[in-house]
């Protein structure tokens, strides 16, 4: 298997060049779709083997490159396998749309091949290459559509934030390594860490992959960076690279850190619980399609670090069964996020394809003129916004049952902190039913708000096929929980030494996580139930009832308004919401400007949200930098006297340092 | 073997009780009134006149309008079907436990509010818009008096909570608690005073009705079944966990399950004619006036979640 990954990540990093001389983008694409699928079906196969380890002669010299292709990295290969194929696909048919190809399908080939180096990278050296060439080369694609304004900054934005979550890996890495300077994974895990170490490990693991998974506050680069990409690569971005975050912090914090104190959970399960309320409520109020999709990344990418502090604290305290509990939830959902949020991703991209822009206020009615993808997108929203029978509610369940056995805890500051952290991540599940009831009822539901989206035409097959595949696995997912739950558990076991039991033995398809306590759901069971009562509700109704049907205008009260800007729009929509909530959390104003009486002039009424983040965090923090940078400006224009002096006196103070040090 | 039977039975009562519940509600608010009120049985009749007339479909409507109505009474009745009425330990409790019956619900609100947006008119826009608020606040609450039921329980399996309740539990201050918040998200899930008006048709105080306004015969039969076994699903629901008295268990034979049909319908007219009183003694309060109320449910349902952490004996 692990040979077989191998082979895939070297075509796909060939793959790149080749594109870049023989300019057929779309024969890429397939070339991608393929080695994406060998990456699946190399980690399917990893999963129920055991771990395989080899050392390549590449990298530093004498040292070579170590891989390891484990259960734990087999799984997140196959989520990169699925998700790559998927938007690899989705692209042979949106590719065709792309002013510059050329600055985007070598990059692309490549990207992928980065993250597949990330997943089976067994030392630091190797793991940070392919982490930094995951970086870089999602950043090209970032600026690939280097005229707009806006992907320059978000480009520029993305290139500091990751520069900065390089440094924290890169730092954690060093503390892994130890006083004896271990080189390989297998070395690191063996060393021996004070609680202290383990949790300055955590917290910088928290900041260097949570920034690029997207942690609140360390999210400012992904509503900007994730929407401003071709839409396959968004789907990517979103769908696979905030997961190869993941697997970088389940990795090094579970594996390699050791035994990691309670007390350092809590922080991950807040963090991962306010990240999931903050990233929803920005979606909420957003008026960009893409954008609504990047911060609802936010959400999920919270609610899996919620999970994955519920684990941590699970496992402190010698509670192996639990923490697997937890974790599976935790990788579930990441499995789950996948596939929703690419074919959203790129249902959103279809609609750009269709409308020629991302504007939400000026969609609508597009469910008239491209009836597949908007079906396809309803399957996504229903899947995202958490409702049965679907993938996304199976996996949230999942982790609900986690939150309810958090009485086991021995700690009484866990006690309390795990029910909030649930009652938070309630409230983010609800309010993103109410996001996506707003995303998907103004872009696809209504009247057209402009020429552009009245004239839309349905995307071409490969583009709805990509979408179809994932749609149903989001079905299949969703039914078959229990196939999933069997599928991730040797990788739950790698990260916590525990496993969930069995769950396809359960009859009907049930799954039931802890068996002492009895609570079980099935997905399946309850698609038939309803699918039943609705059917046989429909029939009997139009069999006995009445099966005439008028066509008219819209009542609406007797006053019906035939201009479409009367509809509700995406601002209105989030109106009460962002009265309610964003008043704190976002600094929501609203300003109304009403001119004197007898005055001819517009009314004006204009609604505002920020990101505190920036304000509190960033902009102070550019502040400084720049104020000091001003300051040691005078450094540039010394005389060579003074340099040498100053090289002096700083050698001086080392050594005296090191003096007392000793 | 009484179980399936029984699962069969209770489906159907669910739907032949819930109109009567909406009658006897309407009947009790019309006598505190000194008016004399429809017929208990008036709510029927407009199902029926409702279900024979031609659906009225707007220009604009896509498929998604037309399938709404029987996706929400299917999730609403599944989820009904799913709450002990007068027997627990029915064959099917175990497809979903309350976690998922609460989803179920959130289910059926989710497509109504799409329906409420798919014509393209703006009372379908404030309809959707304020009853997703209105959700967004009330289902948390809500899993939050499922975390406090499911802590004194040990499973999120109604039943299992149900059984635990009727072996008795003594009185708790978490469980007064969750029940105030569960009365605080029944209000206003099934859109009654003081947080909507189910009788009003004054556009700016509606909610349910907005949302609902473009539909019209069997689709809008379809609807008023839905919303009436929603109310029924919370009273069974507070009614099995609450007043958890006369509920048959299985094997408890014939005799027993009359038992509990007779305690249920006992229990269903309390609490309708409660309602009614409650309804008739508060006045609907502003929109923006609604998420306060809700808080208030939501806070409770922390606290008393919280509470059983101090102690599992509070």
């Amino acid at each position: 298997m692990l040979d077989l990954a191998l082979l895939a990540t070297a075509g796909l990093l060939a793959l790149g060049p080749i594109a870049a001389i023989v300019r057929r983008p779309g024969l890429a694409y397939i070339a991608a779709a393929a080695l994406c699928a060998l990456l699946a079906l190399a980690g399917i196969l990893a999963i129920g083997g055991t771990a395989a380890r080899t050392i390549l002669p590449l990298g530093l010299p004498w040292m070579g490159a170590h891989v390891r292709l484990d259960a734990l990295a087999g799984f997140f290969l196959l989520l990169l396998g699925t998700g790559g194929a998927a938007a690899s696909l989705y692209a042979v048919g949106y590719g065709r749309h792309e002013h510059a190809p050329g600055r985007v399908v070598p990059f692309y080939a490549c990207f992928l091949g980065a993250m597949a180096i990330v997943l089976l990278a067994d030392d630091a050296f190797s793991f940070l290459l392919g982490w930094e060439l995951m970086s870089l080369l999602s950043w090209a694609l970032v600026v690939a559509d280097h005229r707009s304004g806006e992907a320059r900054r978000a480009g520029y934005v993305y290139l500091v934030m990751a520069g900065f979550g390089t440094m924290a890996l890169l730092l954690a890495f060093g503390l892994l390594a130890g006083p004896g300077g271990a080189y390989t994974f297998e070395a690191m895990a063996g060393v021996a860490r004070t609680p202290g170490t383990a949790a300055a490990i955590l917290l910088l693991m928290l900041l260097g992959a949570g920034s690029k998974a997207g942690l609140v506050p360390l999210h400012v680069w992904l509503p900007l960076a994730h929407p401003a990409a071709p839409s396959h690569v968004s789907a990517l971005m979103s769908g696979v690279m905030t997961k190869v975050a993941l697997y970088a912090f389940v990795r090094a914090v579970f594996e390699l850190a050791g035994p990691v104190a309670w007390w350092a959970s809590p922080l991950v399960l807040l963090v991962g619980a306010a990240t999931a309320v903050m990233g929803i409520l920005f979606a909420l109020v957003d008026g960009d399609t893409k954008r609504v999709l990047a911060y609802s990344t936010i959400e999920n990418i919270g609610v899996i670090f919620a999970a994955l502090g519920l684990a941590l604290a699970f496992r402190a305290n010698g509670m192996a069964a639990l923490a697997a509990l937890a974790l599976s939830a935790a990788l579930f959902h990441a499995f789950n996020h996948m596939l929703f949020k690419s074919l959203l991703f790129m249902a959103a991209g279809a609609v750009l394809t269709a409308t020629g822009h991302r504007d939400l206020d000026r969609l609508g009615g597009l469910i008239h003129r491209m009836p597949v993808t908007a079906f396809l997108a309803l399957a996504g929203v229903v899947a995202i916004a958490a409702l049965p029978p679907l993938n996304g509610f199976a996996s949230e369940w999942l982790l609900f049952q986690g939150v309810l056995q958090s009485p086991e805890l021995p700690q009484p500051a866990l006690q309390f902190l795990v029910p909030a952290a649930g009652g938070m991540l309630a409230l983010a599940a609800a309010l993103a039913a109410a996001c996506f009831v707003r995303f998907y009822g103004i872009a696809f539901l209504g009247r057209p708000r402009d020429a552009a989206s009245a004239g839309a035409v349905e995307v071409d097959r490969w583009s709805l096929g990509a979408m179809a595949g994932l749609a149903l696995l989001c079905l299949l997912a969703g039914i078959v929980p229990g196939a999933v739950l069997d599928l991730l558990a040797p990788a739950v076991e790698v990260a916590v030494g525990g496993r969930l039991p069995v769950q396809m033995g359960n009859a009907w398809l049930t799954i039931v996580p802890v068996a002492a306590a009895g609570s079980s759901y099935s997905g399946f069971l309850v698609l038939v139930f309803v699918a039943i009562c609705a059917l046989g509700s429909a029939g009997l109704v139009h069999r006995f009832a009445s099966r005439r049907l008028r066509r008219a205008p819209a009542w609406d009260c007797g006053f019906p308004d035939d201009n479409p800007r009367a509809q509700y729009g995406a601002g209105s929509f989030a109106q009460p919401l962002r009265r309610v909530l964003g008043t704190t959390l976002l600094h929501a104003r609203e300003t109304v400007e009403m001119p004197p009486p007898g005055d001819l002039g517009p009314a004006r009424h204009t609604a505002t949200t920020e990101d505190l983040a920036w304000r509190h965090v960033y902009l102070p923090l550019a502040g400084a930098v720049e104020r000091i940078a001003g300051r040691m400006n005078v450094l540039q224009f010394l005389t060579i006297r003074s340099y040498l002096s100053l090289v002096f006196v700083s050698l001086v103070l080392l050594l005296l340092g090191l003096a007392l040090w000793n | 073997m009484l179980g399936l039977p029984v699962q069969a039975l209770q489906m159907l009562l669910v739907l032949a009780l819930a109109p009567g519940l909406v009658g006897l509600v309407r009947k009790v608010k019309a006598r505190l009134t000194r008016r004399r009120g429809p017929a208990l049985v008036q709510p029927y009749r407009d199902l029926m006149r409702l279900m024979r007339k031609e659906a009225v479909v707007a220009d604009s409507a896509s498929w998604l309008f037309r399938a709404a109505p029987y996706l929400v009474f299917a999730a609403t009745w599944v989820a009904a079907a799913l709450v002990p009425t007068f027997a627990v330990g029915l064959p099917f409790s175990w497809t979903a436990d309350l976690i998922a019956i609460v989803a179920l619900l959130g289910s059926a609100r989710f497509f109504l509010a799409l329906a409420g947006m798919d014509v393209g008119t703006s009372f379908g826009g404030i309809g959707a818009s304020r009853e997703m608020m209105i959700g967004a606040i009330a289902e948390p609450a809500m899993l939050l008096t499922v975390f406090t039921l499911a802590l004194v329980a040990g499973s999120t399996q109604l039943s299992a909570v149900v059984e635990t309740m009727a072996a008795g539990v003594g009185l708790r201050v978490s469980l007064g608690m969750a029940l105030v918040a569960l009365l605080i998200v029944a209000i206003a899930e099934n859109a009654r005073i003081p947080v909507d008006n189910p009788a009003t048709h004054l556009e700016l105080t509606m909610v349910h009705e907005a949302m609902v306004l473009e539909y019209s015969g069997r689709h809008l039969a379809m609807i008023e079944i839905a919303a009436a076994l929603k109310l029924l699903l919370y009273v069974a629901l507070i009614g099995c966990v609450f007043v958890p008295w006369g509920l048959a268990v299985p094997g408890s034979g014939v005799a027993g399950h009359a038992v509990g049909l007779a305690a249920f319908l006992l229990k269903v007219a309390g609490a309708g004619i409660l309602l009614a009183v409650f309804e008739t003694a508060v006045a609907k309060m502003r929109v923006f006036r609604v998420p306060d109320f809700l808080g208030a449910a939501l806070m409770l349902a922390l606290l008393g979640t919280l509470l059983l952490f101090v102690s599992r004996s509070f």
